[in-house]
């Protein structure tokens, strides 16, 4: 890429102090804790917004909560910035490191440390995958809702980070809907529990704050989350529509008439062909687009739910529908839909853009996301939640180029400014990163930006956790 | 007698603000006055109330999603969102009944105060989590715009969630925008009698793992029972569950909770105008409706742990209580003095939690904090938020943490 996201300058005095930090840093942590080598630190340089790298002074992969608390209380003493990070899946920059700046890791922190079903609720270290609490309570009969696509590797601690959804949020709402506490290291090592297993907060709603502040605010060591039973049976259905108009307006048509399916997933013709492509999950390559509407309950009530959804599909010239009749039909479904973002990282270098929109403005922004990409001369696969406007358009460019990589850049930024515009928000589900901290003005006014900064400020006065991140560099009051 | 500020614009009533702002004069902020006198006292001459912002901003309903001035009477929320067939599944509470007051439920009082029914252990949640943007006026005087009109937005700080449940001490709410969801088309109550306080909320929990989305769980012992479809309930004891959705899952999701349940004891079965009438009775607390200042808890409770706070409780004081969020939720009244230490030590004891001072005699609140005290950290992270929202702390001060434990 060309590097239009600015870093800021890393400091001298910290650089220059390396040799000492790194030698305190040891003290604080088992040997093993500690990576510093030139070579060891390669794989943590990035996250999965591959196109910006930055090594960091040193990683920290603590084992304990009291471990986290003495790293922060160290290097808030000593100035040192701070960069959380889960599994480094983030697609927004949300754990790119600094040079002057440790980064902290939490894998290590992986147990699942107490499973309550009377009380419908799982504590876990922060490094717990998403997909690992499901695992845990699913021969009871529970699961846990979020479900970003990324589940198998991402943790639960960036989850909270970035207040991660994914396919099934229509029903069963966002992270923040389904935490019911956190363990919370703040930037001077404080350790404090917000929430736990009673609902609603006592005083202020903290916790409300820390889900989805990108890291800013303090790292989570633990949370408490909430598992709800699971559902009798889910059956996903694939409609194909002749154009990605139909097929929008059929998902507005299906929400107005009071049907809340469990998720409904939209590809654009370019999507199904790459997902296709790689999945062989059976899409139809002749439909302009596809819903996948994934409907759950006892069989009499899926079938009733699904009658009234094909009735409403019929009125938008639905050309196929395809239920399925096994577990394993249904897991090809989903296979190709899961696996859209690396089936087009196999056929070109692609930026993953994530605005939401109103449900009513779908069609608009779908055809104005065609007519921008088209005028840089790019190529755009849509792959997205319709059920809940997050859009996921794909740029597709070649990385290697640099001037089609500003392009990409500039047709993403314009896209998301589109979304805004049309009502909705910069990002659904990624985070703002680096990727999006310089449009924020574009969706927030000055006072909006500057009370929200404050805010940030409450936490971490000195700016040291995750430094670069979210708010624009310019106008900072650090 | 206080003086009420009714500003007819978001404008006006940042200039108001400001004005207080600069002079370092207390606003008490209000909607429509149902609250009145939650909450440790206030000590501010002047009531900033909101009841003038008043209207239906924008709703479409294929987009399950409203945006009201948030003086907007609760009541045309509800008669918009009923003409469309929708709801707030989040079913707020009316809080006349028990807190003796005469004025209009609004729907930024709703939102500002996190008020939230029976739906809150179920998929539901709270009025929280059904907030996605707002308005706001900070204590500087500048209108704050936070979160927007789409469920999913992970762009910045979610200052909106951090105002729901703030009670007025963080910003003068004027516009908010929320989530509605379709009506459930028929509703179902099973009633099972007779249970014991610890076997129910077993049984609570049982039927909530259950998947047939069990949209209410509450337990009405007997002393209680009387207050609610007008003493019709039977048995001496009563366990509630309430079913939701199309007629068809409805019927079918009670035929098994039945099968379930029937082995605990003898089952009753509401329909749906019964259904309707029972839960909004346990929503607004019939039983403790009962024109008095006999000092009210509301406890936050790990459920598993409720009937064991109770039993603790009724060991040491004259104790009133049932259940609501499958024991999640306690309503506990005293017959003589508050007990607070005592509470707050068993729910410390018992699984952690909370409790809340809903209503008290004055003399009583000018004692007993109304919020549970918090961690001596929290609490300092707590006041540097307040700071930053409200830095000449004119809002409603003191209301959620007494200014002498103010960090």
């Amino acid at each position: 890429m060309t590097g239009a996201i600015a870093f800021k300058t890393p400091k001298p005095e910290i650089l220059a102090r390396r040799d000492t930090i790194i030698s305190d840093l040891g003290g604080l942590l088992p040997t093993d804790c500690l990576i510093h080598e030139a070579r060891e630190l390669v794989p943590f340089e990035t996250d999965a917004f591959l196109a910006y790298t930055r090594v960091p002074l040193a990683v920290c992969l603590p084992e304990t909560t009291e471990q986290v608390a003495r790293v922060l209380a160290y290097c808030h003493e000593n100035g040192i910035p701070v960069v959380p990070r889960g599994a480094g899946t983030s697609l927004s920059g949300g754990a790119i490191g600094q040079e002057d700046a440790i980064i902290l890791g939490l894998s290590r922190m992986n147990r699942i440390l107490d499973i309550d079903l009377p009380n419908r609720a799982a504590v876990v270290q922060a490094g717990v995958t998403n997909i690992a609490i499901s695992e845990a309570v699913k021969p009871e009969g529970f699961f846990y809702a979020p479900d970003p696509s990324s589940q198998l590797a991402c943790t639960i601690g960036g989850n909270i980070g970035m207040n991660s959804g994914g396919a099934h949020c229509l029903k069963y709402g966002v992270t923040t809907n389904n935490l019911m506490g956190v363990k919370l290291v703040l930037t001077d090592g404080t350790v404090i529990e917000l929430g736990g297993k009673a609902l609603d907060a006592a005083g202020l709603d903290l916790l409300a704050l820390v889900c989805g502040s990108e890291g800013q605010f303090g790292i989570i060591t633990e949370a408490t989350v909430r598992l709800l039973a699971s559902p009798e049976g889910a059956r996903p259905v694939l409609f194909g529509f002749p154009t990605s108009e139909s097929a929008g307006a059929c998902v507005t048509d299906i929400i107005a008439a009071g049907i809340i399916p469990v998720a409904i997933e939209f590809m654009d013709k370019p999507a199904i062909e790459i997902c296709e492509a790689f999945a062989k999950a059976g899409y139809p390559l002749d439909a302009g687009a596809l819903l996948i509407i994934e409907v759950e309950g006892s069989e009499d009530e899926m079938e009733a739910m699904l009658a009234r959804i094909i009735a409403i599909a019929e009125t938008h010239g639905v050309m196929a529908i395809r239920r399925c009749q096994s577990a394993t039909e249904a897991a090809l479904i989903w296979k190709g839909r899961k696996s859209a973002f690396g089936a087009t990282g196999r056929i070109a270098d692609y930026i993953c853009m994530d605005g939401t929109v109103p449900l009513s403005q779908l069609s608009h922004v779908l055809k104005k996301t065609s007519e921008i990409t088209d005028r840089y001369g790019l190529r755009v696969a849509n792959v997205f939640h319709a059920g809940d406007g997050n859009m996921h358009p794909l740029i597709l460019y070649n990385i290697n180029d640099p001037e089609d990589a500003a392009r990409a850049e500039e047709a993403g930024a314009e896209i998301l400014k589109l979304c805004v515009d049309a009502g909705g928000c910069l990002t659904g589900e990624h985070g703002v990163g680096i990727e999006k901290r310089d449009l924020m003005r574009h969706q927030y006014g000055e006072a909006d930006l500057r009370q929200q900064m404050a805010v940030r400020a409450a936490f971490d006065a000195e700016w040291m956790l995750n430094p670069s991140k979210v708010f624009p560099l310019e106008g900072r009051d650090d | 007698m206080t003086e009420l500020l009714t500003p007819a614009s978001e404008a006006e009533a940042a200039d108001i603000i400001a004005g207080h702002a600069a002079s370092g004069t207390p606003l008490a902020l209000c909607g429509g006055n149902t609250r009145t006198g939650f909450g440790n006292p206030v000590a501010a001459a002047a009531r900033l109330s909101s009841s003038a912002l008043s209207g239906i901003v924008a709703y479409q309903p294929g987009e399950m999603v409203m945006t009201a001035k948030a003086g907007t009477p609760l009541a045309e929320i509800e008669a918009a969102l009923a003409e469309n067939g929708q709801f707030l599944a989040f079913e707020p509470m009316d809080h006349r009944g028990i807190m003796g007051t005469e004025g209009t439920p609004t729907i930024g009082g709703v939102f500002a105060a996190n008020v939230s029914g029976p739906r809150r252990f179920a998929l539901a949640g709270a009025a929280r989590d059904h907030l996605l943007g707002s308005r706001f006026v900070n204590g500087r005087g500048e209108v704050i715009r936070a979160g927007g009109r789409v469920m999913k937005n992970v762009t910045g700080l979610d200052l909106s969630r951090l105002m729901a449940g703030s009670h007025g001490t963080l910003g003068f709410l004027t516009e908010v925008t929320f989530k509605v969801l379709p009506a459930p088309k028929a509703a179902a109550t099973l009633i099972v009698s007779d249970l014991t306080e610890e076997d129910a909320v077993k049984l609570m929990a049982a039927a909530m793992a259950l998947p047939l989305e069990v949209s209410g769980a509450a337990h009405l012992p007997y002393s209680v029972r009387a207050a609610f479809l007008g003493g019709a309930l039977a048995g001496d004891a009563a366990t509630c569950f309430r079913l939701e959705g199309l007629a068809e899952s409805v019927s079918a999701r009670l035929e098994k909770l039945s099968a379930y349940a029937g082995p605990f004891g003898p089952l009753t079965r509401l329909g749906d105008d019964e259904t309707k009438v029972l839960w909004r009775e346990i929503r607004d607390v019939a039983p403790y409706r009962d024109g008095t200042l006999r000092p009210l808890w509301r406890v936050s409770a790990t459920p598993s742990e409720a009937a064991h706070i109770v039993g603790a409780m009724r060991l040491e004081a004259a104790v009133d209580a049932f259940y609501d969020w499958q024991g999640g939720l306690i309503w506990m009244r005293m017959d003589g003095a508050p007990e607070a230490e005592s509470l707050r030590e068993k729910l410390m004891k018992h699984g952690g939690g909370h409790a809340t001072l809903m209503r008290a005699a004055p003399e009583v609140r000018a004692l007993v904090p109304a919020f549970e005290p918090e961690d001596p950290a929290v609490a300092a992270l707590s006041a540097r938020i307040r700071q930053k929202l409200d830095p000449a702390g004119i809002f409603s001060p003191g209301k959620m943490q007494r200014q002498e434990n103010a960090a």
